[in-house]
C-alpha cells in the first residue's frame, strides 16, 4: 500500500478559545493505482486533509504512513516526501510565476536537484501528458486560458514524477466545456501512467463518471468512503451536507417512486436513457 | 490562522473608554505624551501614573494586554537604560569594572524607561479599545483642518481602511501560495542570504500578480457602486461629540493643569 | 419601456504584445441589439470570452461602446454626465466575492454605495436594514466580511447593490467562484428579489442550471447574440447548445436522448417533475 493515514486529527490552533477540529480522527488507505474522488462542502476538511498527505500540515495526533514509513520521523525526508505525493492547489494562480511556460514547469524538478537534461525532459514529457501545445511552451503562463493554466500547473507538479497526484477542485473556475476537458485529461493520464490520483471537488458531477472510489468528508469526518455507485444511494443523507448525487440519481429515483421499474444505480446519462427505454416497454401499462 | 491576526490589536468588550468617539481618544493620548515630556519630577511621574491607572481601570481591558504591546519594544527600553546608565556624566555611585554609573545616570535611566512604559501603555489603551475603522475616521475628521493644506486627508483615510481589509486577505494568499510552492520543492528557510532572496521569486511573483488584480478589480467595484472622491458624500457612522466625549476632553485638561500646576509648583 | 437597451454595440480594444506594440484588434462584442424590459429576469450565458462580461459592464458604464449606443433607463451610457445616475440605477455585481466587498464590518459595506450618493444618515441606516433583510444576511451585519462563507459574501455585494435602490441589477458570473450550496443560495436570493421587490435582473453565468428561471435568455458567442428566447425555446436545441461549448441540464439531456430513441415526449423540458410527468403520462 502507498498511503495509510491512522487515526489523524488536527486541530487550528489549539490554544485559542475557539479552536475547532479541522480533522477528527480519520483513518485510511490509499493502495497503488486508484483514482479517488474526495467529496465535500467548502469546510469539511478535504482539503486539510490532502496537506497533511505530503506533510505541508503536520497531524495534531495520528500518524500517516508513506510505503510503511512515518512521515514524521526525525530521519523521514519532507522534501522527497513531497515529490512523491504530488500536490497541485486550487488555483494556478498561486503557483505559476516564470516568464514562460516551460521554464515554469521546470522548477519542480530543478528543485529536485536533477540534471539540466534530465529536468527538461521531464518537463516536456509531463507538458504533453497534460495536453499542452508545443507552440505555447514560449508563451507567458499568465497570458494562457484558464484551463491551460489549470494544465501547466498540473505538469509543474507532475514533471516531480510523483506516485501519487493530489488535485485540489481542478475545475474551479472553468466554463463547463473546460471543466470536461481537464476532466478527460485527467482520466486519460491516469489509465496511461496508473499514477494514484485523488481528486478533491465539492461537485458530485465533476467525479461521478471517472473516478473507482469516492470518500465523502463532513464536518472533519470522513462519512462514506465507497465505490460511486454505493454512494450515490445515499442521495438523501447527501443532501443534508449540501452535497447531492448527479442529478441523473435525482430522476431515476423519482420515476422508481412513480412506478417506472428503472435500475436506480445508474450515474450516465446514456445508461439511464436505456433503462428507461427497457422499462417503458416491459412495463404492462404500456402494451397498446 | 494567518486570517486571525487583527492590525491594531483590538480588545471587544464594553467600556466608557470604548464607546468615546475615537477623536477624542486620538487628541487625548497625543496630549498625554506631550505631558510626559513637560516637567521632570516625581510627583509629575505619579499624578501621570495614576492618571493611567484610572483610564486602565475604565477601559476593563485586562492589563496583560497592554504588557503584551510592551514586549515589541523591550530591546529599545534596554539599550535606553544601558546608555542613560553608563553614559550620563556625573557624580559616581557605583564603579563596575571599567563603566561607571552616575547618580544622574541612574536618574535619567528611571524616567526614562518610566516615560517609554507610560507612552506604550498610553497608545495601547487606545488601539485597544478603537476599531482600526474607528481610528480611521476619526483621523479622517479630526484632520480635516489639513485639507486646507492640500493634504487628501479623505484619500489616505481611504486608502488605510482597504488596507485593513486586505491585508487579512493577502496573509492568507501568502501562506497558499507558500504552500504551493513548498509542494514543487521549494525551500524558503534553508542557504545564504543572496539564496534565500531569490528562492521569494516564486512567492512574490504570484503574489504581486493577484495584488495588483484585486486591486483592479476592487477600483472597478468601487466605481460601480458611484465612489467618486469624498465630495458630496454622507457618512453612515458620521462621528458626533457626545455629553462623555466633552467630559472626556475636561478630565485631559484638568489632568494636563495638574501636571503643569505640580511641574511650575514643585 | 426598455431598462437596458443597445443598438448595434461594438467593442473593440488592442491586443499588445510584450514590448507594447499593437498586436491587433480584439472585437470583444460584435453588433448587438437587445432590449430589456423593466422587471424581468434575464439570463446571459456562452462560455469564457464569448463576450457577455464586457457586454454586461456596458450596463454600468464602466466600459463605452467603440460603436452603436447602449441606454441604461433611457440614458446614453456615452454621455459623461449620466454616469452616476447609470451607475445608481443600473447596479453591478462581480464575480470574486472578496475583491468588491470594501467595508470591514458588513452593514458598513452595505452603506457604502449609498454614502457615495450622499443619501443622509437616517436613510442609509433604513436602506441598509432593508436591503440586508431582503437576502437574509441581516443577522450578520456586524460580523466581519473575512468570516463569511463565499455564498454570503455575494449576499452581502447583491445587498450592497440594491442599499442604492437600482432598477437593475447585472450580476456578472456571480457564482462561478463559489460550491454547490453558495450557488445555490445566491441565484435563491436573486429570484426573490426579482419576485418580491420586482427588479430587473441580468443574470451572467456558464451554469445552465441558473438559467431555468429566467424570463429570456441570450447565448452569446464570439462576441454575438447566437441565440435568444424563453429556456424551454433554448433548451429544446441541445445540438445547437453543445455546438457553442454549453452544457445542457441533465434532465434536459435525458430527455433529448429518450427522444433520439424513439419516444415522444414534449420539447426542452427542463425539471425533473417535468420529465416524470411527460413519461407516465404516455403509460
Amino acid at each position: 500500500m502507498a498511503l495509510k493515514v491512522d487515526h489523524v486529527s488536527y486541530i487550528y490552533d489549539p490554544d485559542a478559545p475557539l479552536s475547532h477540529k479541522a480533522l477528527d480522527d480519520i483513518s485510511l488507505t490509499i493502495p497503488e493505482g486508484q483514482f479517488i474522488g474526495v467529496i465535500g462542502h467548502t469546510g469539511s476538511g478535504k482539503s486539510t486533509l490532502m496537506q497533511h498527505l505530503n506533510g505541508l500540515v503536520k497531524a495534531t495526533s495520528g500518524h500517516i504512513y508513506f510505503n510503511g514509513r512515518d512521515i514524521d520521523a526525525r530521519d523521514f525526508d519532507k522534501k522527497e516526501l513531497r515529490s512523491k505525493v504530488g500536490l497541485v492547489f486550487q488555483y494556478p494562480e498561486h503557483q505559476l510565476f516564470e516568464a514562460d511556460v516551460f521554464s515554469d514547469v521546470c522548477f519542480g524538478p530543478k528543485n529536485l536537484g536533477l540534471e539540466r537534461e534530465e529536468v527538461e525532459r521531464r518537463a516536456r514529457e509531463a507538458l504533453i501528458r497534460v495536453g499542452v501545445p508545443k507552440e505555447l511552451y514560449d508563451q507567458s503562463p499568465f497570458e494562457l486560458s484558464g484551463g491551460q493554466k489549470r494544465r501547466v500547473a498540473i505538469a509543474g507538479v507532475l514533471a516531480m514524477q510523483p506516485e501519487i497526484l493530489i488535485l485540489d477542485e481542478p475545475t474551479a473556475g472553468l466554463d463547463p466545456r473546460g471543466r470536461r476537458e481537464i476532466l478527460d485529461q485527467i482520466r486519460q493520464l491516469q489509465t496511461q501512467t496508473h499514477i494514484t490520483i485523488l481528486l478533491v471537488s465539492h461537485s458530485m458531477d465533476d467525479v461521478a463518471e471517472y473516478v473507482d472510489r469516492i470518500i465523502v468528508m463532513n464536518g472533519g469526518k470522513i462519512v462514506y468512503d465507497d465505490i460511486p455507485r454505493r454512494i450515490f444511494r445515499r442521495y438523501r443523507e447527501l443532501e443534508k451536507m449540501g452535497l447531492g448525487a448527479p442529478q441523473v440519481t435525482y430522476i431515476l429515483h423519482t420515476l422508481k417512486e412513480s412506478g417506472l421499474p428503472v435500475d436506480t444505480d445508474i450515474t450516465t446519462i446514456q445508461e439511464a436513457a436505456d433503462s428507461i427505454m427497457q422499462a417503458i416497454s416491459s412495463s404492462p401499462s404500456n402494451v397498446c | 490562522m494567518l486570517r486571525d491576526i487583527t492590525l491594531g490589536q483590538y480588545y471587544q468588550t464594553e467600556s466608557v473608554i470604548h464607546r468615546l468617539d475615537p477623536r477624542v481618544k486620538l487628541a487625548g493620548t497625543l496630549l498625554y505624551i506631550i505631558s510626559l515630556f513637560l516637567f521632570e519630577n516625581v510627583a509629575g511621574y505619579i499624578l501621570a501614573a495614576l492618571f493611567l491607572a484610572l483610564v486602565i481601570s475604565l477601559s476593563h481591558v485586562p492589563f496583560r494586554f497592554m504588557v503584551r504591546g510592551m514586549k515589541a519594544i523591550v530591546f529599545l527600553l534596554l539599550i535606553t537604560v544601558v546608555f542613560n546608565l553608563f553614559l550620563t556624566p556625573g557624580e559616581p555611585l557605583v564603579n563596575l569594572w571599567k563603566l561607571t554609573v552616575t547618580r544622574e545616570g541612574l536618574h535619567n535611566a528611571v524616567f526614562m524607561a518610566l516615560r517609554l512604559c507610560y507612552l506604550i501603555i498610553g497608545s495601547s489603551i487606545m488601539t485597544l479599545t478603537t476599531t482600526p475603522n474607528h481610528l480611521t475616521d476619526g483621523m479622517e475628521k479630526g484632520l480635516r483642518p489639513l485639507k486646507l493644506f492640500r493634504v487628501p486627508v479623505h484619500e489616505v483615510a481611504m486608502i488605510m481602511s482597504i488596507a485593513l481589509r486586505f491585508i487579512p486577505i493577502l496573509l492568507e494568499e501568502t501562506d497558499k501560495i507558500m504552500k504551493a510552492q513548498i509542494a514543487r520543492g521549494a525551500d524558503f528557510e534553508s542557504g545564504n542570504l543572496v539564496k534565500r532572496a531569490r528562492a521569494m521569486v516564486p512567492l512574490l511573483v504570484p503574489l504581486f500578480i493577484s495584488a495588483f488584480r484585486r486591486a483592479n478589480d476592487l477600483a472597478m467595484a468601487m466605481e460601480a457602486r458611484c465612489y467618486h472622491g469624498g465630495e458630496g458624500r454622507t457618512k453612515m457612522k458620521p462621528l458626533v461629540y457626545r455629553r462623555r466625549d466633552r467630559l472626556a476632553y475636561l478630565c485631559i485638561l484638568l489632568y494636563l493643569g495638574c501636571k503643569v500646576t505640580v511641574g511650575i509648583l514643585l | 419601456m426598455s431598462i437596458v437597451k443597445t443598438r448595434n454595440l461594438i467593442y473593440e480594444y488592442v491586443k499588445r504584445d510584450e514590448e507594447g506594440n499593437e498586436d491587433g484588434v480584439i472585437r470583444a462584442v460584435n453588433d448587438v441589439s437587445l432590449g430589456i424590459r423593466q422587471g424581468d429576469f434575464i439570463a446571459v450565458v456562452g462560455h469564457n470570452g464569448s463576450g457577455k462580461s464586457t457586454l454586461a459592464k456596458h450596463m454600468n458604464a464602466i466600459l463605452q461602446p467603440t460603436q452603436g449606443t447602449v441606454w441604461v433607463d433611457g440614458m446614453d451610457t456615452r454621455q459623461e454626465e449620466n454616469i452616476w445616475d447609470i451607475r445608481q440605477r443600473a447596479g453591478m455585481v462581480f464575480q470574486n466575492p472578496d475583491n468588491q466587498i470594501i467595508g470591514q464590518v458588513v452593514e458598513e459595506d452595505v452603506g457604502f454605495g449609498p454614502e457615495n450618493l450622499g443619501v443622509p444618515t437616517e436613510e442609509i441606516w433604513k436602506r441598509v436594514e432593508e436591503s440586508l433583510r431582503a437576502v437574509g444576511m441581516y443577522q450578520f451585519r456586524s460580523h466581519s466580511p473575512n468570516r463569511l462563507s463565499g455564498g454570503q459574501k455575494q449576499r452581502v455585494s447583491i445587498a450592497g447593490v440594491l442599499a442604492m435602490r437600482p432598477r437593475c441589477i447585472v450580476l456578472d458570473e456571480p457564482t462561478a467562484m463559489l460550491d454547490p450550496s453558495g450557488r445555490s443560495e445566491v441565484i435563491r436570493a436573486v429570484r426573490e428579489l426579482n419576485q418580491t421587490e420586482k427588479v430587473t435582473v441580468i443574470l451572467i453565468t456558464h451554469y445552465m442550471e441558473e438559467v431555468i428561471y429566467a424570463d429570456r435568455v441570450y447565448v452569446m458567442d464570439k462576441g454575438r447574440i447566437a441565440m435568444e428566447g424563453t429556456p424551454r425555446e433554448i433548451f429544446s436545441r441541445v445540438e445547437e447548445l453543445q455546438g457553442l461549448r454549453l452544457d445542457v441540464p441533465q434532465v434536459t439531456l435525458l430527455a433529448h436522448e429518450l427522444k433520439k430513441r424513439g419516444l415522444d415526449l414534449p420539447d426542452g423540458i427542463l425539471t425533473t417533475p417535468e420529465l416524470v410527468q411527460a413519461l407516465t403520462e404516455r403509460g
